[in-house]
Parts: C-alpha cells; structure tokens; sequence
C-alpha cells in the first residue's frame, strides 16, 4: 500500500501503457502485474476516427486509476494547457508533470518544471514532478506544494537502471517524510528492486516492460521485484563490511591437531 | 475561413468549436479541444467564437509513459 496525495493505492507499481505490440498484450500485463495506476497521454485525433476512444475504454475496462501526464511537452504553456485537456478528459486532477528540456536526452527542464508546477498546484492539480536527483529542485517542487516527487534513475526509454545510486540514496534520506517514486530509465527487475530497497515508495515504468520480448512476463517479472525490494526495505538490509564475518559460529569447534 | 486544426490549415464555415467538431466530422466524446492554446471546455463550445487564423488542437485520450 502508498498513498498519494490522501489515496491509498495497492501497489507499488505504476505502469506506463505506450508502446505495447497489442492493446490486448497492454491489457494482459496489467491484469498479471496489477498495477497501482496506469499512466496515460493525450494526442491529436484524426477526424473520423475513434483510435482516443478505443484506447480509453480498454483502459476503463481495466478499472485501475490513471494518471495523465504532459509527456512531450518543451515549455510551461504547453503543459499546463495539457494538464487542463487532460483533466477535462480523464475525470482527474492528478498530473504527471513532465517538461522536456532536450530532445535527444528527454531530460526535464526543472526551471520549467517548477513553474508549471506552481501554475497547475495553484489551480487545484495534484502533481507528479518528473524531475531529476537535484535536491534543491525537489525543495522547489515541494515549496510550490507538491506532495510526491519523481526523479529519474536513467534518461527516458533507456533501461541503463540506476546510473547514481548515491544520489538517489542522498534523496531518500534528504526527503524522509515525502513520496518518492523513482520515474525513468529502468530496465531490469533488478533495479526496481534496487530502488525500492533503497526506501523509495514506488516506480514507474514502461518501456522495460512494453519492449521486452514477453512483455506480459516481464511485467509480473518487475512485480514481483518491485514486492521483494519493498519488502527487503522494510525488514532492513544489512550494511556491507569491509572484512569476512563467519555465519558460522566458531565456539564449540572441536580442536584437531596441525600437521 | 481558415483555421489551423491540429496543425494542417483547414477552410470551414464553423463559426464555434461545437460547429467545427461537426464539421470536420468528429462524432465520439473522448475529445478535448483547446483553441490559441488556451483549453475550451466541453461546456463552453457552443459560444467559443472562432475568429480567422485560429489555431484549433482536438486531443484524445491515448497510450503514454
């Protein structure tokens, strides 16, 4: 169980819907993996065709709590403006708050991003930060009223898993009290698992799963990690040390003479 | 007159958003429209005016990340 923003959600796992090779394999990974909230976007729709509405009923159908985002947006005023089509749309005031700084690296523009953030906050949205591991960011999304924040591990789409673990560690332990959702770059079960085992509350994930060659295994795969990485957390990992501890008790040994 | 709708220049007669959807020939309810970049609401279509040169996006819902 997490909470965000007053609501318990059952897992700790938030599932991208992008992507997939069917809307029949997206509605069988999530059914495996039950995700928390699946995580949705808007598009232009062609006249006469019904492609929006399709999709939005498969996902209905599915009954798990989505979240919109602002997914390509490059400037605050194309967010926002994202963020209210997408409330009217999906019957929400969560947002998933991205603004792109870089084509090519789809990394956020945090300057942006914490204006927009104040714009929606200010307007009634409970927003998700897709932000980077930068502390004095998340002290400005948090000023601007947001309760979660979502660093990255790794660029979007790029399944490298935690390129810096030490700062995603110094931002658990500088945010202890805030929901922490690592957002991006994941690739393997493995490091959700790692991230969870470092305190996060919950992932979000997509591609790892989507272009996986099973896609429905691999997300009961990653729930599975996402499960054993909390759980990990919770009953407190042992510390590494620098030299060899015997598990096996030495008293008692019995005595056998050196050659 | 000539609006840009979802980025391609369009000639119509519609002189509202709720014209417009017709027009063009949108017929399902999962849209959400904005105009100049500025949203319009389902409930303020019938009397969003379009005026030449406006620039019209109609979204729906689709797979995201």
């Amino acid at each position: 169980m997490v909470t965000f923003y007053g609501e318990n959600i059952s897992s700790r796992m938030l599932l991208g819907t992008a992507q997939y090779p069917s809307p029949a394999v997206l509605a069988e990974a999530v059914k495996i993996s039950e995700p928390g909230i699946v995580t949705v976007s808007l598009r232009r729709e062609t006249a006469g065709n019904n492609a929006g509405g399709e999709f939005w009923e498969l996902i209905r159908a599915l009954g798990v709590k989505v979240l919109p985002n602002t997914a390509g947006c490059h400037s605050v005023k194309e967010a926002v403006t994202t963020a209210k089509m997408a409330r009217e749309l999906f019957k929400t005031d969560w947002i998933k708050l991205e603004v792109i700084g870089h084509h090519d690296t789809l990394q956020p523009d945090v300057f942006g991003l914490v204006e927009a953030a104040k714009i929606l906050i200010d307007d009634g949205f409970k927003v998700f930060p897709y932000t980077t591991e930068d502390l004095m960011t998340g002290e400005k999304l948090l000023q601007a009223g947001c309760e979660v924040l979502m660093p990255w591990c790794a660029p979007i789409g790029s399944a490298k898993g935690p390129v810096n673990p030490d700062a995603l560690r110094s931002y658990r332990a500088y945010f202890p009290e805030t929901t922490l959702v690592v957002d991006a770059g994941l690739g393997r079960p493995s490091h959700a698992a790692q991230v969870m085992e470092l305190g996060y509350d919950a992932v979000l994930l997509n591609t790892a799963v989507a272009k996986a060659v099973d896609p429905i295994k691999m997300a009961k795969a990653f729930a599975g990690a996402v499960s054993a990485g909390r759980d990990a957390f919770e009953a407190g990992p042992l510390e590494p040390r620098d030299m060899a501890v015997p598990s096996t008790p030495v008293i008692g040994m019995a005595v056998f003479d050196s050659p | 007159m000539k609006l840009a709708v979802n980025g391609d220049l369009v000639d119509v007669n519609s002189k509202t958003m709720t014209a417009l959807l017709d027009e063009l020939g949108y017929d399902h309810e999962f849209l959400a429209t904005a105009c100049n970049s500025e949203l319009v609401a389902e409930e303020d279509r019938n009397t969003c005016i379009l005026n030449e040169g406006d620039r019209i996006e109609i979204l729906s819902p689709m797979q995201g990340g």
